[in-house]
């Protein structure tokens, strides 16, 4: 019942978004107001509709329906109702409603704003969002659907197909057959059952879907022409927080694997994670080089060229996950999706390339670029490196495939190439982050910009030489933290200049001047604490990746391992089932002691799944700002209990990018914080301040 | 080419062969660490993206003790790490190997930025050059000094505001 | 040089920038098809000539005491080709199985079964082989080579059927239940 409801509402969400689309462009092109209102209600119709369809899918999944073989394979009875409800976006059917029902939402509040001055926008921002939406829901509705069921004949026989797999479908194939209702479902994949897992896909499906919009209002602007920067202002804040919930995401992302994965580290640079930093490449690119075309008028093209290329990598990287072109960990299971996919991948390159083409001439600078050290160049040098790491990340996801294109043959493409290439890269990044807010806009000089610099530089040194003589000689590690602290000190100075400033100025005490600083100048400022908070994750990164050490071992009970200061004393070790949840747990209980003094205990463990045969390697960690002491349960002896195998990882400063990455919120939420916006003002008089809301 | 593949892999098989009763007899098999300081840098060939070390199948844990083993037998890394490349093919390294097509991993991306620099530095010398011509317009001026910059910031401000 | 300027300024995309891009976002499409096509297509197709390769037999697990054939070599047999892995699990439910339906058409030396061993390590290959007493001839996938021309992808254990001339006549994924299943599925191309 609930199956053909479902289909049958998205199904007419569909029809809906393609009227919309359709009416869009009619009203469009005869300029006809009443039929682009029709668009734009329609749109608003589709997300209610959607949510609808969601909810049905989501009364499946809770009420145990296995005869539909999306909640066959994603859930089973001895889940709670939570994590059913988070197996939503856990498979490949449901995360494509999720998409759909995430993308109606934003385009839906973002018709929802005034349009007034901007109307010649609405029907092609309708437009591209309706494509978009109607592309994701053709996806569930015709190729992937999650509302398919599994059916019987008259002598309860499963129906299958000639190589055995059964078939689905949501109305049944033939009469005389009926659903068939196996008692029990797969279960979601043990990996995904964790706290991080209902928030990591959902933000960053947030963030990919935010992107759409200013991409949206940017093919709007080529298509009517207006080439103003009319449409960044209008999407700034669309953009922050796109990039904050991928940011998020991303961390989430990171935070998951280090608790979850068991292999000591955050970020593998495997091609999922990499489809999903691509466009956060792109995406912190533009960020920066919007701010150029708004203050100076320039860099029309590249703009354009930069959302054009963030839209596109959120729908390739999409494709990549979900297509099974790319083998990774994180991968869907193989589909039905790919050609269609890689259809409206097609389409949408091309479309946006001749459009930006057929504009470029239009598109021109309003004033000049007056030095390679102003701000604005410093501005593109920044970007050159963004789009530099994603040449790279693109190339390295790429190159399998061409591989094995020419020579037949499989390579893996890893984190030591990564590392390699994108080293030195994200070092710069650090030193024109440390330089460029010194620069001014317009034009700098040498001396300009060494007056500025050189005290924090000099700080900077000697934080470096400290370092090299106290704690490590390891060069790159002493090259990394100077570049830190050359930001960190940089960024503060500017926060206690302008302070100072302010202070003189309007003669306040200290904090005052310090808030009424970074309140009046949101964008600025937080971006400065985003520098900051950047440079703090940093420590962390350069702290794990040069510093992280490890030992393995088989232990008898109170035999012990060292590492670094550590040593590590096995003490007992537990087995039991949890049969209500399906589980086996094996926990061991370790004594910590550091340099002899007792610290406390740990107690990593193995949960073994039964539903889906697979183990999961939980951490016992103890985290403390100096480094992280990360003990693995490996293995152990099942008949006497008497010996275990600990790997044990020290990973120095690695919580310094969970605190980096706290401050990055605090900084964007200063950035992105809904407000009058002065600099937008003077071409908004006719607007009323309540108006900001939804679009900007 | 081949047959020389086709030799080292019968080696290795005899290798292996004989390896059960050589192992035995070692008097200080290899501790996990030294078989993890070389499984790191060996892809598992069944789960992708997986280094050896810290996978945790059944497959690759035979995979790990037939790394020991092969330290056992005094094989060095690198004898090792070629095992594996002929055994499962070039996927089991992190990286590709530096050889024909290979190449191009390494060197497309040093190209492309190369390139992307190239037209950054020729844009930005042609739209610097004319500003001497017409020097003096534009918005902030380079000359006053950045305190001074800001306290006349925040005093626009403060006429904006009030 | 302001001349200069001035042309780059009016002009729009110059024609051979044009060309580099959509050659770029071709040749970018073709090879994500590409990618997209080998997933969902393996080389060998059923009802068609399965292409060539070579098997380099497990000690002891030769055919005919020959160290190493190809496939071509084995025209006019039936051949069975079952990828395995000691390391998988529902490998072991159809050992026994295929092992006593080999034991029958062994004499007739007209249908030949070979084991293909995928990514494993030769010890647990031969602890396996011992363990379930197989006979048929075993061979390596020595750098997955036989998997990725037949292989669905899917995992193991995968069963090709190959007639006498050389076509691939039938798939089954995932292990045999019975020694019944194995004989009708070999009927087909007898």
């Amino acid at each position: 019942m609930f199956a053909e409801f479902g289909y049958g509402i998205l199904f007419l969400a569909f029809l809906v978004t393609l009227y919309s689309l359709g009416a869009a462009i009619y009203g469009a092109q005869t300029k006809s107001t009443q039929w682009v209102e029709s668009a734009r209600r329609a749109m608003l119709l589709t997300f209610p509709l959607i949510a609808i369809s969601a909810a049905s899918l989501i009364y499946l999944i809770v009420n145990n329906h296995y005869e539909v073989s999306f909640v066959y394979e994603v859930t089973s009875k001895s889940m709670p109702t939570y994590l059913k409800v988070t197996a939503w976006w856990g498979g490949q059917a449901g995360s494509l409603v999720f998409w759909a029902f995430l993308l109606s939402g934003f385009t839906s509040a973002v018709t929802l704003r005034k349009w007034n001055r901007d109307i010649e926008f609405l029907p092609w921002v309708i437009v591209v969002c309706a494509i978009t939406v109607a592309f994701f829901l053709s996806l569930v509705l015709f190729y992937e659907t999650p509302f398919a069921r599994y059916w019987q004949d008259a002598s309860g026989k499963l129906l299958s197909d000639a190589s055995g797999s059964p078939i689905t479908s949501v109305f049944a194939p033939a009469s005389g057959i009926t659903p068939f209702l196996p008692a029990d479902g797969r279960g979601l994949n043990p990996l995904l059952r964790h706290p991080g897992m209902v928030f990591h896909p959902p933000l960053l499906y947030l963030g990919f879907v935010s992107f759409v919009i200013p991409y949206a209002f940017a093919i709007a602007a080529l298509i009517t022409g207006r080439t103003d920067d009319r449409w960044i202002r209008l999407t700034r804040r669309w953009t922050l927080v796109a990039w904050l919930f991928l940011s998020f995401g991303l961390v989430l992302g990171g935070r998951w694997a280090y608790d979850v994965l068991g292999w000591g580290g955050y970020w593998g640079w495997d091609p999922v994670e990499i489809a999903a930093f691509m466009p956060w490449l792109t995406g912190t690119a533009f960020l920066h080089s919007v701010m150029i075309q708004e203050k100076r008028g320039l860099l029309k093209h590249w703009n354009m060229i930069l959302i054009i290329l963030t839209y596109s990598l959120v729908i390739f990287g999409t494709f990549l996950t979900r297509s099974g072109v790319l083998s990774s960990v994180h991968a869907f299971a193989e589909s039905a999706i790919g050609p269609i996919f890689f259809t409206y991948i097609g389409f949408s390159f091309i479309a946006s390339i001749a459009l930006l083409i057929k504009r470029w001439p239009d598109l021109q600078a309003e004033t000049e670029m007056k030095s390679m050290l102003s701000r604005e160049a410093l501005f593109l040098f920044n970007n050159l490196l963004f789009i530099s790491i994603l040449v790279v990340c693109f190339w390295g996801v790429m190159f399998p495939l061409i591989s094995e294109l020419f020579t037949g043959q499989k390579v893996t493409v890893g984190p030591p190439f990564y590392e390699r290439a994108t080293t030195p890269l994200f070092a710069s990044l650090l030193f024109l982050m440390a330089v460029a807010p010194l620069s001014a806009w317009g034009h700098s000089t040498i001396q300009t910009l060494g007056r500025s610099t050189w005290k924090s530089a000099v700080a900077a040194s000697l934080v470096g030489i400290a370092l090299f003589f106290t704690y490590t000689q390891n060069i790159g590690a002493v090259i990394g933290f100077t570049l830190v602290a050359f930001v960190i000190f940089i960024t503060l100075q500017e926060f206690w200049r302008g302070t100072r400033a302010r202070q003189r100025a309007q003669r306040e005490n200290w904090f005052v001047a310090l808030a009424r600083l970074t309140g009046r100048n949101r964008r600025r400022y937080g971006g400065y604490i985003i520098h900051i908070s950047m440079a703090i994750m940093a420590i962390g990164i350069l702290g794990i990746e040069s510093f992280q050490s490890e030992t393995q071992g088989t232990l008898a009970k109170d035999q012990a391992l060292n590492i670094a200061d550590y040593t590590v004393q096995y003490k007992e070790l537990a087995t039991w089932d949890d049969t209500g949840a399906g589980v086996n747990y094996t926990r061991a209980v370790v004594d910590v002691y550091k340099n002899g003094i007792y610290l406390g205990q740990l107690s990593p463990r193995i949960d073994y799944y039964f539903d889906s045969q697979q183990n999961m390697t939980i951490p016992g960690n103890r985290s403390t700002l100096r480094d992280d002491l990360y003990v693995l349960l490996v293995d152990w002896q099942p008949v006497s209990n008497m010996s275990a195998t600990f790997k044990i990882y020290v990973n120095p400063l690695v919580n310094w990018l969970w605190i980096g990455a706290l401050i990055f919120f605090f900084g964007i939420g200063i950035a992105a914080w809904p407000d009058k916006d002065p600099e937008a003002e003077p071409v908004r008089v006719t607007r009323s301040s309540k108006q900001t809301s939804a679009a900007d | 080419m081949k047959k020389f593949f086709f030799a080292l892999i019968c080696t290795f098989l005899l290798g292996a062969a004989f390896s059960q009763s050589a192992f035995a007899q070692d008097p200080t098999p290899p501790t996990d660490d030294e078989v993890n300081a070389i499984a790191k840098h060996i892809y598992c060939p069944v789960c992708e993206n997986t280094p050896l070390d810290v996978c945790p199948t059944e497959a690759c844990r035979n995979w790990r003790e037939q790394i020991r083993s092969m330290l056992a037998e005094g094989k060095t890394e690198d004898e090792i790490m070629q095992y594996f490349v002929d055994q499962y093919g070039d996927r089991v390294l992190g990286a590709p190997p530096a050889t024909g097509l290979n190449w191009l991993v390494y060197l497309i991306p040093p190209l492309v930025i190369l390139l992307g620099a190239i037209i950054l530095f020729r844009a930005l010398k042609g739209w610097t050059q004319p500003k001497q011509a017409e020097a003096g317009s534009g918005a902030a001026s380079g000359g006053l000094s950045n305190q001074d910059e800001y306290i006349q910031k925040f005093e626009e401000e403060l006429k904006k505001r009030k | 040089m302001n001349e200069t300027n001035e042309t780059i300024k009016k002009r729009g995309v110059p024609v051979w920038i044009q060309i580099m891009i959509w050659a770029g976002l071709t040749g970018l499409l073709a090879l994500v098809a590409f990618g997209l096509n080998r997933r969902q297509n393996p080389m060998a197709e059923l009802n068609q000539p399965v292409p060539d390769f070579e098997l380099v037999f497990y000690k002891d697990y030769e055919y005919n005491q020959t160290a190493s054939l190809k496939l071509s070599d084995l025209r006019g047999k039936v051949v069975l080709i079952n990828i395995w892995a000691s390391w998988c699990k529902p490998c072991e439910q159809e050992a026994a199985d295929l092992e006593k339906a080999w034991q029958g058409y062994q004499p007739a030396n007209d249908v030949i079964f070979i084991g293909v061993d995928y990514v494993d390590t030769p010890a647990g290959a031969f602890q396996y082989l011992k363990k379930f007493d197989i006979t048929f001839p075993n061979a390596p996938d020595l750098k997955s080579n036989i998997s990725s021309i037949l292989n669905r992808q899917m995992g193991v254990p995968e069963t090709y059927l190959i007639d006498r001339a050389g076509v691939l006549r039938q798939i089954k994924i995932g292990p045999f239940t019975s020694q019944a299943e194995i004989q009708a599925f070999i009927a087909i191309a007898e």
